[in-house]
């Protein structure tokens, strides 16, 4: 078993009364074991929905209504809610954003890591606590034993994330699902997060699926990519090829919008855009997705959704112009990108009016 | 009007604010969220202000305003002292000054349209009327980006950089020669958050507009500011050109922060500097320098001293005593 972690055309659907919105469509990815995959995306790409996909928590009226999920050989969608109850927390665990919404403020923290040893190890409550207090010895919360009889309020952001780290461990998942671990926190205090995820992914033999919107978290931690848009991957590949090579426009676009340290003498005077926002998932274009706001479109990507291509062996483009990604003399509408004459006008697009 | 091109002086500004209750109101603890700051912004330029949550810079950015009251300090606009205005004349001020929220969501209300958003610093400000303050709107509108055919809808209507289009829209109405620019695009997604830092951009080239930008983003600061002031627990750490912080930090903080900052390149060179600790509070901040706590180079003496701002090159001010020897007091 290569794989620890196999998602084979996953399609999760919800069922609003406006409409039944595809969050996830088709979406395809494998974590080999011991790997960091990052999902990326901007707010409503479905990179989130993808994750609970996976744990099966998708609220009502959301539904999982195709696909395989095959966790370390075994397809969860087959398991009943009770092997699955089993199986999260001690299989697969998951961190989420805010420390403090997932923490219970009238628990200390000791007792809330305590509890979830005990639900999945059968050990008396002196032993479950000691593991508690051991696991933020690992977690390297200073002080631990003393710090296990905080509550949640008495901690800082970054100490509460360590506690969640510490829960989500405490029973030696093989998988760490992270959903943007670092978005609420400062970035000296990011920096310090990401370095204990790195050494505990050793330390602890496991394999992760990161799901942020910051490519700078990406290039530092990240085996592999997916860039998501739209509910769907629009291009996967290892870390490394997704900054040096980008084979989707809309990477491309990501890529270049971001404002970065600059070489000295090197500042440039206005940030590259993508043009327009995001679709909304009611009612999205005929063909590719991202034909609206691409500035490499032609007349082919508006009639029909380009499949994933293979660039080599470890690299797929949902683009049937990846060829010429990068390139500048292709595009055919690069008023698209970089907007340098105008004020780059957004207004609503024709589909969004449409659906208001 | 102040001959020297600055358009707002902050002298020595603090803001403690008290907190819990005390035993019989004795021992009450205060925070002291700015405490003693100066800095100058120039007619024209971005001063970004950049810190860590809870740092005070959002403090000092509505202190500015007098959207909160300073417990000290003097903060002078435009030749004049706003601490010392009746609430008319500040009423008056306030058109010059205006500010931009972080959050584009809860900074509009949502059962006012557009073109009522826009319009009520006009109609407060008894500017024109009516049909003037629509032409002003749809004026405005097309200068940020947007649609005439927007202002009847409502702020839900729109994702959240067209919100943001619309707060950028209520703050230039009035035509103000100063914005604070409160975190604007900490809440936007990256591909429009260029987008915005791209509009802010333009707008203070076409209407000569003087910028605060306060934000925890230090590349989007490094990209818009012309000067930056990096704060820590309430007090300024560091000010100088945009180039000298980004590329010749001096405090032990900045390069910190800096050396925090992920890249998105995989074969960028990453020499973190780590930080020990976290942030102490600043309801007891530690004695002498506030960082020394976390400090990498901290010394006996940094505990029994505060630092000083002190001009090491032209411009270029940083309040440490082991980098800047000066800065110790006399």
């Amino acid at each position: 078993m290569d794989n620890i972690l196999e998602v084979k055309n996953l399609t999760t659907q919800f069922f609003t009364r406006a409409g039944a919105i595809r969050a996830v469509d088709d979406v395809s990815f494998t974590i080999p074991r011991g790997q960091t995959l990052a999902l990326v995306g901007e707010s409503g790409s479905g990179k989130s929905v993808t994750s609970l996909s996976i744990m099966r928590l998708v609220p009502p009226p959301g539904r999982i209504t195709s696909g395989e999920i095959v966790f370390n050989g075994s397809d969860l969608m087959k398991l009943n809610p009770e092997a699955m109850r089993r199986l999260r927390g001690r299989e697969i665990a998951m961190i989420f954003q805010d420390p403090m919404t997932s923490l219970n403020p009238v628990y200390t923290v000791g007792d809330q890591i305590a509890e979830a040893v005990e639900l999945h190890e059968a050990l008396t409550r002196k032993q479950a606590w000691a593991r508690a207090v051991e696991m933020m010895e690992r977690v390297k919360i200073p002080d631990a034993a003393r710090r296990a009889k905080d509550y949640p309020y008495q901690l800082s952001g970054g100490m509460r994330q360590r506690v969640m780290i510490a829960m989500a461990l405490s029973c030696n998942p093989k998988l760490l699902i992270a959903d943007e671990p670092t978005t609420a926190l400062d970035v000296t205090i990011q920096a310090e997060i990401l370095e204990l995820l790195r050494s505990l992914k050793d330390d602890f033999d496991l394999s992760m699926l990161l799901i942020t919107h910051d490519l700078g978290v990406v290039a530092e931690t990240a085996d592999r990519v997916a860039v998501m848009y739209a509910g769907r991957i629009v291009e996967e590949s290892p870390a490394r090829e997704i900054f040096y090579n980008p084979r989707h426009p809309y990477t491309e676009g990501l890529l270049r919008s971001v404002p970065r340290l600059t070489e000295e003498g090197l500042k440039q005077r206005r940030l590259e855009t993508i043009e327009g926002t995001v679709p909304s998932l009611l009612d999205l274009p005929a063909g590719c997705k991202f034909a609206p706001r691409c500035s490499y479109v032609i007349r082919e990507c508006t009639e029909a959704e380009p499949a994933l291509l293979s660039v080599n062996e470890q690299h797929r483009a949902r683009c049937i112009r990846w060829e010429s990604v990068g390139d500048e003399s292709a595009k055919t509408h690069p008023e698209r990108s970089g907007s340098v004459n105008s004020i780059a006008p957004s207004p609503i697009s024709d589909e969004q009016q449409a659906s208001l | 009007m102040t001959s020297n091109g600055n358009l707002v002086e902050v002298r020595n500004l603090k803001k403690y604010f008290p907190v819990g209750e005390g035993l019989l109101g004795v021992g009450r603890e205060t925070v002291k969220a700015v405490d003693d700051v100066s800095f100058t912004i120039k007619r024209g330029e971005t001063f970004g202000l950049v810190g860590e949550s809870g740092c005070g810079k959002s403090t000092t950015g509505r202190c500015i305003l007098r959207l909160i009251e300073p417990t000290a300090g003097e903060v002078i606009f435009d030749g004049r002292d706003i601490a010392s205005l009746s609430r008319k004349e500040l009423r008056a001020m306030r058109r010059d000054m205006q500010i931009i929220f972080q959050d584009p969501y809860s900074s509009l209300n949502p059962r006012m349209k557009v073109e009522e958003i826009i319009a009520e610093p006009l109609a407060i400000h008894k500017v024109g009327n009516r049909g003037e303050r629509r032409d002003r709107v749809m004026e405005l509108l097309k200068l940020v980006g947007l649609d005439s055919s927007h202002a009847s809808r409502y702020p839900h209507e729109f994702s959240g950089g067209q919100r943001q289009r619309i707060g950028i829209a209520r703050a230039l109405a009035l035509s103000p020669k100063f914005i604070v620019c409160d975190e604007p695009v900490s809440a936007l997604d990256v591909s429009v958050q260029a987008q915005v830092v791209n509009l802010l951009q333009d707008l203070q080239e076409q209407l000569g507009l003087t910028y605060l930008f306060i934000s925890h983003g230090l590349s989007v600061v490094e990209h818009i500011s012309t000067r930056v002031g990096i704060m820590y627990l309430g007090k300024l750490v560091e000010v100088a050109s945009s180039r000298e912080i980004f590329h010749n930090p001096l405090h032990p903080y900045t390069r910190a922060l800096l050396s925090a900052i992920p890249v998105p390149d995989p074969d960028a060179k990453r020499e973190r500097v780590p930080l020990s600790d976290e942030l102490p509070t600043a309801i007891a901040p530690p004695s002498g320098c506030r960082f020394r706590t976390r400090c990498p180079i901290a010394e006996k003496r940094c505990a029994e001293e505060e630092p000083q701002l002190v001009e090491v090159s032209p411009g270029h001010f940083v309040a440490c005593m082991v980098v800047a020897p000066g800065a110790q007091k006399e």
